[in-house]
């Protein structure tokens, strides 16, 4: 078919190298004690690895205007819904609640 | 004159909707990314409670993930990825015309890989959460600090993993159609579209994956 890449084997290879040596970074790096850095950094190496899947396997590198739209639009969906929830609930207790409110509307309880 | 040239130069393959094999390529692509954006929102609606009832029952959350067995977790990411190159070639094999047995052989071997992240996921993980006491709703006994949230923690556990084992199963019928359809000699350079869509499904499924690894497993640290 025109106009349809074929990405060489040697990409597919070298990308799935990568992948399998992120997976055991992300994996070593769990031992390492390093506070909130863990859970930065176990979050970025899976954002690299979805992009490597992305780009190559799914051949999003390769795609026209229309379907990376749909790809991004996807992204950007989860990116809204995960902000506004959590600017909701992480920023509840910034402020008292005002003593007329009653029990009923009290917020539930932090661990 | 040019709808009559293409339909018989392609038939059976070309739909009416569309001018050329390249466009109806294109749109079976779209309709696919959709679909994934639609399931993005469906697990992601799912990470997002897990996110904000870790936030809230960290100690729980934490104590609960250091009963998973890393090594079989990142066992079964291995397989997955090796799955997802699997299936590349597979599309790969049809877009440069291989012969149908390379194609049925890459499909084959994905399908064995899907099964056998079942296969570890029931046997070694599942059943031994069963046999220590962690299915929530079955069978959940834990005498130490915080139960309620560590049972809440499994409850995000098994409902996350068994949505996505949903998926694989599924993906693994997709494949046995695929794979009859290349017996047949169906696919070919000018046509290899359900090949391609199949395999963008497969390789979301795998980034569904490469997420709960760490998410479930490693985030916090062991």
């Amino acid at each position: 078919m025109q106009g349809q890449h074929i990405v060489p084997v040697k990409t597919y290879v070298g990308v799935f190298v990568a992948l399998i040596l992120l997976a055991a970074l992300t994996t070593a790096l769990a031992y390492v004690p390093m506070g909130i850095g863990n859970t930065v950094a176990a979050l970025a190496i899976a954002v690299a690895k979805m992009a490597l899947v992305a780009l190559f396997f799914m051949h999003m590198r390769y795609d026209k205007g229309l379907t990376r739209i749909v790809i991004i639009a996807g992204l950007m969906w989860l990116a809204i819904m995960i902000t506004l929830t959590a600017s909701d609930e992480f920023t509840r207790h910034w402020s008292p609640i005002p003593s007329n409110w009653g029990p009923a509307i009290s917020m539930p309880q932090k661990q | 004159m040019s709808e009559t040239a293409a339909t018989n130069a392609h038939p059976g393959l070309l739909e009416k909707q569309f001018e050329s094999l390249q466009t109806q390529h294109e749109a079976r692509k779209l309709g696919m990314w959709i679909f994934l954006a639609t399931e993005v929102m469906f697990f992601g609606g799912v990470l997002t409670a897990y996110t904000l009832y870790r936030e809230m029952y960290l100690p729980g959350f934490v104590q609960g993930s250091h009963f998973l067995e890393v090594t079989w977790g990142a066992v079964n990411t291995g397989v997955l990825i090796l799955s997802s190159l699997t299936m590349a070639l597979a599309v790969r094999s049809a877009q440069v015309g291989a012969r149908k047995l390379v194609t049925l052989g890459f499909l084959g071997i994905t399908m064995l890989l899907g099964a056998a992240f079942l296969a570890i996921k029931f046997i070694f993980e599942w059943r031994h959460d069963y046999v220590e006491h962690l299915v929530p709703g079955i069978d959940f006994t834990y005498a130490g600090p915080h139960p309620a949230h560590v049972q809440l923690f499994f409850c995000f556990y098994f409902f996350l993993t068994g949505l996505h084992a949903l998926h694989l199963i599924i993906g693994i019928g997709i494949l046995a159609v695929l794979c009859l359809m290349a017996w047949r000699g169906r696919f070919s350079p000018q046509y290899y579209s359900s090949l391609e869509v199949a395999g963008l499904y497969w390789h979301f499924v795998d980034i569904v994956w490469i997420f709960l690894f760490p998410l479930l497993y490693l985030i916090g640290g062991r």
